[in-house]
């Protein structure tokens, strides 16, 4: 064993190799450390990971509060055990959701937060060794009791759903969906609402999770596309409606069978005029097409923390003569939710930028303290600030001369685009509305849906005027 | 009263494995035995303490009354292999058997928490591979044709690998395991002994470019039946162990450079090849996307080991049962979930502190063999703890290998006891033969 190493460095080069080790170690700690410091928390709260159902056994499930501090849900002690009460009951149902069976909604949302205490270090350590609960934080949502009550009241027993955002924010300050359910009697009349028999889907969350054809909401995503592929000339756009479209073998009508006459391209979207946009559709580039609707969030995830599902666009270049026609104002295999129209609609009234859509404001101790701020956060630009322009004057019109005249009033200026969506042969259309205020400065965006309702100008936009009236009530004018 | 037992409990164990920790690396300071030694001393009741209020804590919350004799049965163990070394292996490096023991422990504790049962099988087999290679330093000091063999080593360990890979038993998509008798066991890791052996004595022999060409091509040969038996791990340690050998063997760069091109190339190669690999890489990448499924396990682990925090949720107190293969691949996230992550990055830094043991121990040896031994072992042994850890954290994709002393399972332990026997009688030989020439030399 006398042999001599023949590489003389033998020993430099083991060196040399340690260090890498420890180099590669030492970035494996960092990262170790740094999810242990930074990204825990946010990863944990997540409804697959069962541990967090562990924390209620040490602490008071925290209160949820409207963003001006009233209880939207409490655990109140009955005896030795504890219940959790929600004092505005089926108004709030679906975002505020629900703790006791699975989760759903802000409960399932902000599950962490309630479950972790942040007391006085002293008073939790005390508590912790003579094995009583702690306080759990209590976290303050973006929701607005006003406006969720005057939506929940508009839509009066309706089956529907209606979002409220701030669009250069993203908080959302209302989401009602209806039929709901009380959410304080969920244990008893649980096996009622799963069962099969129920077709009212009283659990679902309609504004974000009902999908429905949009109608000639859609229209604004058309009228996108003709602009992008037109930039200079789309404004030059006539069309002679006589209430019947005729293209081949097919025919596209207008809502009720309504004859507009000469229309510019700005009158065919202010009257919805569906013949204009179906011979408006036949210009355009349906591969081009789906590329828009994707980069607008069709078939894609929703920057939204709830439950939701994803809403489809299935025409792709190669489509034939009627899926064009019934894409273009909206009907056909579309399939969109209203919180995503809310979102498209936030965007062209924040010029272009889509702000990420948020419900907690921030998490308050039980002592009021502020633990954690949220702050409103950029998704990225969905449309160019002059394509948002062009939208916004486009959808202002619809309100000051078109479909739109319910919201139309001297108080403020709104900017929207209502729709009327069929969905079966021989049934009443859903109606839709979606739009924000004031059209020139946008401080809300209001989107409506009301299923098997009529048109949208007539039973959509309603329920919107009386949400934005409420609101300029509340915050002192436009 | 339990509940304020356990709480203070869960700081006390952090504290005293800190503590641990910390006499690991300052142990280097000390250049005299004496300093050393106490040290060593000072290690042994900061581990003993930890062990002991582990295991209260355990009787309390299980409140299995075999839960007594069995710890009673781990100090016994514990006092009489630290003691019987000091006795018999006068020239041994305390701190490397110290961590073993440390290691050891905090496998008992994580296995006996998740069941009992296999803490104690655990248990028997650290006993009967602690006496079996209690005799390696021994036996080292007299064999003088280890370098002798090496296609013994290199037909041994194909062969067996390539048995493996032909009737094994499928554990997890992977072929891991022969059975035999009654008995389980995973050939891939005694060949990653006999494998450094080998490049060792090919070597040691010599590094002419025909040499190097034969060495790589037994090494391929290796990997590709471990590919091909679908133990992405175990390939992966076997190629990174040869090439460091490889370069520390030369000094060529270009070997170095090449080789870790080749290795590029080749995961690449392998990505677009086998699907198992592009699902691994998929569940590291976004493991939320398919959290149900493929992102399972590692979003389990992760939530785990957030849950846990910095201080840990304490013994009994979490869900470690929740991830997938806890006991064996992903028993780091479990350690970090109920010990916490303070207590689990201890771990961690006293597996690199064996490592650094062992690249001194490399240092220090004057043949070309045991140098080449020494520091192929301790590049097999870094590079497992590196996969399994790195894995578990999401640092890089989860490759379904063992951490060695810790995981459960009878041959990683036996093969990991045989490693650091090797390690252990580099070292009293180099210690021993200084004796001899300061002995001559006086």
């Amino acid at each position: 064993m006398n042999r001599q190493v023949p590489n003389p460095k033998a020993n430099k080069n083991i060196l040399f190799i340690t260090y890498l080790v420890v180099a590669a170690f030492a970035c494996m700690i960092g990262y170790f450390g740094y999810f242990l410091q930074f990204r825990g928390e946010t990863v944990i709260n997540n409804s697959y990971n069962a541990r967090l159902d562990r924390f209620a056994d040490r602490i008071v499930r925290g209160e949820l509060q409207s963003g001006d501090g009233r209880v939207l849900a409490r655990t109140e002690a009955v005896g030795k055990s504890e219940q959790r009460s929600y004092p505005y009951g089926e108004v709030f149902a679906h975002v505020v959701g629900y703790s006791d069976y699975g989760k759903a909604g802000l409960e399932a949302l902000a599950n962490f937060y309630l479950l972790s205490s942040h007391m006085n270090l002293i008073e939790r350590t005390v508590n912790e060794l003579a094995n009583v609960k702690n306080i759990g934080d209590n976290v303050v949502t973006t929701l607005n009791v006003d406006l969720q009550q005057t939506a929940y009241d508009a839509l009066g027993g309706r089956k529907g759903a209606v979002v409220v955002m701030e669009p250069d924010t993203g908080k959302i300050l209302a989401m009602v969906s209806q039929p709901g359910y009380d959410p304080n009697t969920l244990k008893e009349n649980w096996d009622a609402l799963i069962s099969g028999g129920n077709t009212q889907a009283q659990l679902l969350n309609r504004a974000a999770q009902g999908l429905y054809p949009p109608g000639s909401t859609f229209k604004i995503i058309t009228i996108l596309e003709y602009i992008r592929e037109n930039p200079n000339t789309w404004r030059d756009f006539t069309f002679q409606c006589d209430g019947r479209y005729e293209c081949g073998d097919y025919t596209i009508s207008c809502y009720h069978g309504n004859v507009h006459g000469s229309q510019t391209l700005e009158q065919a979207f202010a009257n919805s005029c569906n013949g204009a946009f179906a011979a408006l559709g036949q210009e355009l580039d349906p591969g081009k097409m789906h590329e828009l609707a994707e980069q607008l969030l069709f078939n894609k995830e929703l920057p939204l923390p709830l439950a939701y599902n994803k809403s489809s666009f299935v025409m792709n270049s190669g489509a034939d003569t009627w899926e064009v026609l019934q894409t273009s104002i909206g009907q056909g295999a579309t399939q969109m939710s209203p919180v995503h129209n809310a979102i498209i609609t936030a965007a062209v009234a924040n010029g272009g930028i889509l702000m990420k859509p948020y419900l907690i404001e921030r998490v308050e101790n039980g002592m009021g303290e502020e633990i954690h701020r949220f702050r409103p956060e950029a998704y990225g630009n969905l449309m160019t600030a002059q394509e948002a322009d062009d939208l916004a004057g486009l959808m202002q019109k619809v309100v000051t001369e078109g479909t739109g005249s319910a919201v139309r009033t001297d108080s403020y200026t709104v900017a929207g685009k209502t729709g009327s969506a069929e969905f079966e042969a021989g049934r009443e259309t859903h109606a839709w509305f979606t739009g924000f205020a004031p059209a020139n400065d946008p401080r809300l965006v209001v989107t409506v849906v009301v299923e098997e309702a009529g048109s949208g100008g007539q039973v959509a936009a309603p329920i919107a005027r009386g949400i934005f009236d409420r609101y300029f009530e509340i915050s002192g004018g436009p | 009263m339990v509940n304020v037992i356990i709480e203070v409990s869960k700081y006390l164990m952090i504290l005293f494995m800190a503590f641990y920790t910390y006499l690991n690396f300052s142990y280097f300071r000390f250049r005299d035995s004496w300093g050393q030694r106490k040290v060593c001393r000072r290690q042994n009741v900061a581990m003993f303490l930890m062990h002991f209020i582990a295991y209260v804590i355990l009787y309390l919350k299980s409140g299995n009354p075999q839960i007594v004799p069995f710890y009673l049965a781990q100090v016994v163990f514990l006092a009489a292999y630290i003691g019987l070394y000091q006795m018999f292996y006068r020239n041994r490096t305390g701190i490397l058997v110290n961590n073993m023991c440390m290691l050891l422990c905090v496998g008992w504790i994580v296995m006996a928490r998740l069941s009992f049962d296999n803490a104690v099988r655990q248990f028997t087999i650290v006993s009967i591979s602690a006496l079996a290679t209690w005799i390696i330093p021994l036996v080292m000091g007299r064999a003088w044709q280890l370098a002798g063999v090496p296609w013994f080593y290199g037909i041994l360990g194909l062969a067996l690998l390539a048995l493996v890979w032909m009737v094994g038993n499928n554990s997890y998509g992977a072929q891991l395991s022969l059975s035999l008798g009654g008995f389980s066991f995973q050939p891939s890791e005694f060949v990653k002994i006999s494998f450094v052996f080998f490049v060792a004595a090919m070597f040691y022999h010599s590094t002419n470019i025909f040499s190097v060409a034969v060495t790589s091509l037994v090494t391929a040969a290796h990997i590709l039946v471990l590919v091909l038996s679908r133990d992405l791990g175990s390939a992966l340690i076997f190629f990174t162990t040869y090439l460091a050998m490889l370069f520390v063997a030369t000094g060529n760069w270009l070997y170095l450079l090449s080789g870790a091109a080749a290795g590029g190339c080749g995961s690449v190669l392998a990505y677009g090849l086998f699907a198992h690999v592009r699902v691994r890489v998929a569940a590291w990448k976004n493991p939320w996307e398919d959290i149900g499924n493929q992102g399972y396990q590692v979003t389990q682990s992760l939530f785990a080991i957030g849950t846990g925090g910095w201080f840990g949720m304490g013994l009994y107190q979490g869900m470690p049962y929740k991830i997938p293969v806890v006991g064996k691949d992903f028993v780091f996230a479990a350690i970090s979930e109920e010990l916490g992550g303070i207590f689990a990055l201890c771990v961690l830094l006293i597996c690199l502190g064996c490592f650094l043991q062992f690249m001194m121990i490399a240092g220090k040896m004057q043949a070309a063999f045991y140098k080449l031994v020494a520091f192929g072992l301790g590049m097999e042994y870094i590079v497992q703890v590196f996969l399994t850890v790195g894995g578990v954290v999401k640092f890089i994709p989860s490759t379904g290998v063992t951490l060695p002393f810790i995981s459960y399972g009878g041959s990683s332990v036996l093969s990991t006891f045989i490693l650091f026997g090797v390690m252990q009688g580099l070292f009293v030989l180099k210690k021993n033969d200084e004796e001899d020439y300061e002995q001559t030399s006086a």
